[in-house]
């Protein structure tokens, strides 16, 4: 391959930086890639990876230690400007002019790009119309959606047409549908006009659109290729473990996940469990952890293969994996289908002449786990707050753990615990002072306290002197949820808890939620993973204030249809039926007057 | 009693977050003090309005005995320094008009003869005014010197005035200005934490963490106003301590009634800044209401100028302000040694503002929409 062919080039690149505790951390150790031109490529990888500092140095925002880079054929160390003079950079957190509109940013970013006067119109309304923004134009970007506002993004790192666009995880905190129209304008670009891209992501079905994808962990190259070659390594190893009758699929993927010397991997899906044997593994042992349950062969995936590669690159780093947080002495399951312990009766929430929730009613009962799913801007989060009690109802009944929350909300907060979704336990504090703020807050006080906070920290595995603020994002939020669950609430409340933290941890979150579930917690979660409805005994889903399903995932994917082959299409499909039956509405009622 | 204890233990966890909070924080750490030892010395040093080392020139066309005698009674005050001696009455402008002088004294060339012959004797005198109040100290002054003088050649008027300055003997602005500062200074820090404290948690998330636990707005109020309070009495108490042994601004009043005093005015201030605190989404806002209050709330105190100087409209507006309260009772139980009978009436405006913005400031903090 010529050097012409090549958009990035990058020969034993390091970077490091100093940790929080004064030590060298290596963000970038020792890799070596090369990136074809006009391609779409990804690069995948956990938290801490060291996705985003790669992308800072291609776009010449940071400076390397060693090695070499060269983008475009620029060093770009040598000459950053003439590098960041043909390509366009996203970073995670775009930075828009909340307080201008859509059309003043466009502008803006243009000026900013020296676009010339001519060439903007144009671009401009190609940039609106792909992101189908057209009307918004006068809106304030601080008013639009999460979803749009990354469109947004998009369309002002796009002002001009760059040799290379560098995308940064833009899709983080995006619902299903945003993410896939910033994924239909990415593609239309690289079609239309030989765009070549760099994408990082989170999410395997992203990265399998790309021809080229780059795994990275803890600042290591671990492997590249094709998708579908790449899928190859965990060829013959992948499984589907048919859950028995009466069986929450969760719980019999608890139990295969628990065993990391057989297994490498297990998630629900689709009412059963998918997993991945480790390759030595007995078929005898197999067959007892699975007991009743039938398992047969599946074809394999590209996340089973990053799975596999993950598990392998932690096991050699002589690192355990997160452990999950579970209790040891797991009550027997206390579960009540009968006697629900949130009740919501017509419940309304209005701002002004807008209704952010409309009419919901749901039951949950004792020991579901009972998923909100939306879009952004759906009124899911409005509809979370009213339950936490955080905002008052406008009309409707509204009852946690038989307490009405509109005489009895100091009593019935008592009984809830709340996991925000950004990290809101106070950072300057130690993991210690923190969680004996927060137990002496629900009332714990003396020996009860101590106790329960010695507890906790063991059961989750936390440094009780570290400094809170400092903790990596996965130790954050097992701080969030300890906290959460000092007080043995009954119902647990969790706000997007795994945004933004990686695979791994999110497999260990969710065997603690099991775990809780199993011994008789509550837990109302939202989510933009899909996939991780499947471990949800019933799921709402909710689009501009409206319920449009309700029930368990199975329930919900038949609801969608043809369309319901994955929870991620089914609920697309859900929401766009529910769009189009009021626009049909809207019209029937325009007509009639 | 069981449930009593619980509220108490929860509000004393909040009130131990705070305190843990505040001292964490490097940067919140030096800024408790630093800022008060400073601003006090400032105070202490730097403003005042006493005359000491007043330039003035003079234009002496007598050339006389009797105006060799008046000036060197004006030079021996210790209060007035002779910058330039003038030769014409042109030169008068150009000095005040630099600043090199303060005043001009202008003795005509008949002034022995008038006396002499039993005449009056003029003499001029030109001040600077773009400073009103020194222009003003400085002629007082002057005229005091004169009418000494005027006595010992003889010319006794019939009436004589033997002043006597009460609370403050020598009449030193410094200790007008420095006991009123033991509120003054602290209210600012005072305001500015307790604007912090809720608008922190807001910005930084917290807040909604704090507001699902089962502790009602009463307690949440308890919990935040009471540090916020105990650092401003600190910060007092410091400022105290500055001016009583480093200054030795001699304490005529009780400290109990002092430590009283302060504590009303701190809960009304602490009311302020928690209404500011709970109106603010972002520190950023706080911090700019914060600004925008200080500087009224300083100037309608009486800690400068006294307010009945000031128009009946803006004395009204005086009433909502704590720290004229503050200042004037702090004022009156330091240098007067006034009883609790004599500042009863400070308490109530103090109380009434407290009464308003702490129960504000509770509704806001479950009613402000973020």
């Amino acid at each position: 391959m010529s050097d012409q062919d090549l958009t990035v080039s990058v020969e034993n690149l390091r970077k490091t930086f100093k940790g929080p505790d004064g030590g060298e951390v290596a963000a970038i150790d020792g890799i070596s890639m090369s990136v074809r031109a006009g391609e779409l490529t990804a690069l995948v990888g956990p938290d801490g990876a060291g996705k985003t500092t790669l992308m800072r140095m291609m776009a010449g925002l940071l400076k390397p230690d060693a090695g070499s880079l060269s983008v475009l054929g620029i060093d770009v160390a040598a000459d950053p400007q003439s590098v960041q003079d043909r390509i366009s950079y996203m970073p995670q957190r775009f930075g828009l002019y909340e307080d201008l509109s859509v059309q003043e940013n466009l502008d803006l970013y243009a000026d900013l790009h020296g676009v010339p006067e001519g060439e903007r119109k144009q671009r401009f309304t190609r940039m609106l119309e792909m992101t189908d923004m057209a009307r918004f134009t006068e809106r304030p970007a601080g008013k639009l959606s999460g979803g749009m506002k990354q469109k947004l993004g998009l369309a002002c790192t796009l002002v001009r047409s760059p040799d290379l666009l560098l995308l940064d995880e833009p899709s983080v905190g995006v619902d299903p549908l945003s993410r896939r129209d910033l994924w239909t304008i990415v593609q239309q670009l690289i079609d239309d006009e030989k765009l070549s891209v760099i994408v990082s992501t989170a999410y395997m079905d992203e990265a399998e659109r790309c021809a080229q994808v780059f795994v990275m962990n803890k600042g290591k190259l671990l492997a590249e290729g094709a998708p579908d070659e790449l899928k190859k390594r965990a060829r013959g190893l992948t499984f589907t473990a048919t859950t028995p009758d009466g069986m929450p699929a969760r719980e019999l993927q608890a139990r295969l996940i628990d065993a990391p010397d057989f297994i490498v991997d297990a998630v629900p899906k689709g009412g059963n469990v998918s997993f991945i044997r480790q390759q030595d593994a007995d078929e005898a042992r197999i067959g007892e952890l699975l007991r009743d349950a039938e398992s047969e062969p599946r074809d394999e995936e590209l996340e089973d293969a990053f799975m596999m590669m993950l598990r392998q690159h932690e096991a050699q780093d002589g690192e355990a994996a997160a452990k999950p947080a579970t209790d040891k002495a797991a009550p027997e399951p206390r579960r009540n289908e009968d006697k629900p312990v949130i009740v919501v009766r017509d419940l309304v929430r209005k701002f002004g002449d807008f209704t952010a929730v409309a009419s919901t009613s749901f039951d949950v009962a004792q020991g579901e786990i009972f998923g909100l799913l939306g879009p952004n801007g759906a009124g899911k989060t409005t509809t979370f707050r009213m339950l936490c009690g955080l905002l008052p109802a406008t009309s409707g009944h509204l009852e946690v753990a038989g307490l009405n929350l509109r005489n009895a909300r100091a009593e019935a907060r008592g009984r809830i615990g709340y996991v925000s979704q950004k990290f809101a336990l106070y950072g300057n504090l130690s993991v210690r002072e923190n969680m004996e703020f927060f137990g002496g807050a629900y009332g714990l006080r003396g020996k009860a306290l101590r106790k329960r906070v010695s507890a906790s920290i063991e059961q989750f595995n936390l440094d009780p002197a570290a400094q809170s603020g400092i903790l990596p994002a996965g130790y954050k939020q097992r701080l969030a949820m300890a906290t959460g669950l000092l007080h043995e609430p009954d119902i647990l409340f969790l706000d997007e808890p795994t945004s933004g933290i990686d695979p791994l941890a999110r497999r260990a979150f969710w065997r603690t939620i099991t775990s809780l579930a199993m011994s008789g917690v509550t837990i109302i979660i939202t989510t933009h993973f899909m996939e991780e409805a499947e471990y949800c005994d019933r799921i709402a889903i909710q689009d501009a204030g409206e319920m449009l399903a309700l029930g368990t995932p199975r329930e919900v994917r038949k609801q969608a249809g043809d369309a319901g082959t994955d929870m991620n299409s089914a609920f697309i499909a859900i929401v766009e039926q529910g769009r189009a039956a009021r626009d049909n509405k809207a019209k029937d009622k325009e007509r009639a007057a | 009693m069981a449930r009593l204890i619980t509220y108490i233990a929860q509000v004393l966890s909040l009130i131990r977050k705070e305190l843990l909070a505040l001292v964490k924080d490097p940067a919140n750490r030096t800024l408790l003090f630093a800022p008060a030892i400073m601003q006090a010395l400032l105070f202490g040093y730097g403003a005042t309005y006493d005359l000491t080392n007043a330039p003035y020139v003079v234009l002496d066309q007598s050339r006389s005995a009797a105006s060799t005698e008046l000036l060197a009674r004006l030079d021996g005050t210790g209060v007035f320094r002779r910058v330039a001696s003038l030769t014409s009455s042109d030169q008068i402008a150009e000095m005040i008009d630099s600043g090199d002088a303060l005043l001009v004294i202008g003795i005509p060339s008949d002034f022995q003869q008038r006396l002499a012959s039993g005449q009056q004797a003029p003499l001029q005198l030109i001040l600077d005014g773009r400073n009103s109040s020194t222009a003003g100290l400085a002629s007082a002054y002057v005229s005091s010197i004169v009418t000494a003088y005027n006595q010992s050649l003889g010319n006794t008027s019939s009436l004589t005035i033997v002043r006597r300055a009460w609370f403050n003997p020598n009449l030193e602005s410094r200790w007008n200005i420095m006991p009123a500062l033991i509120a003054a200074l602290s209210m600012m820090q005072t305001l500015m934490l307790a604007a912090l404290s809720v608008a922190r948690e807001r910005e930084q998330g917290t807040f909604d963490q704090l507001l699902v636990t089962p502790m009602t707005p009463l307690q949440i109020l308890i919990g935040k106003a009471l540090p916020s309070m105990l650092v401003g009495i600190l910060q007092s108490t410091l400022i105290f301590l500055i001016i009583l042994f480093w200054f030795q601004i001699p304490m005529n009043g009780s400290v109990w009634l002092l430590y009283l005093g302060l504590a009303m005015f701190t809960l009304a201030s602490v009311g302020i800044g928690l209404s500011v605190s709970a109106v603010s989404l972002t520190m950023q806002q706080a911090m700019l209401y914060t600004f925008m209050l200080v500087m009224p709330l300083m100037l309608l105190s009486g800690l400068l100028t006294p307010v009945r100087n000031m128009p009946a409209i803006l004395q009204v507006a005086t009433y909502v302000n704590p720290l004229r309260f503050g200042v004037d009772l702090v004022r009156r139980v330091y240098l007067e040694g006034a009883t609790f009978a004599d500042v009863a009436s400070n308490f109530v405006p103090l109380l009434a503002v407290a009464a308003v913005t702490l129960p504000l400031a509770a509704w806001l903090f479950r009613n402000r929409m973020a």
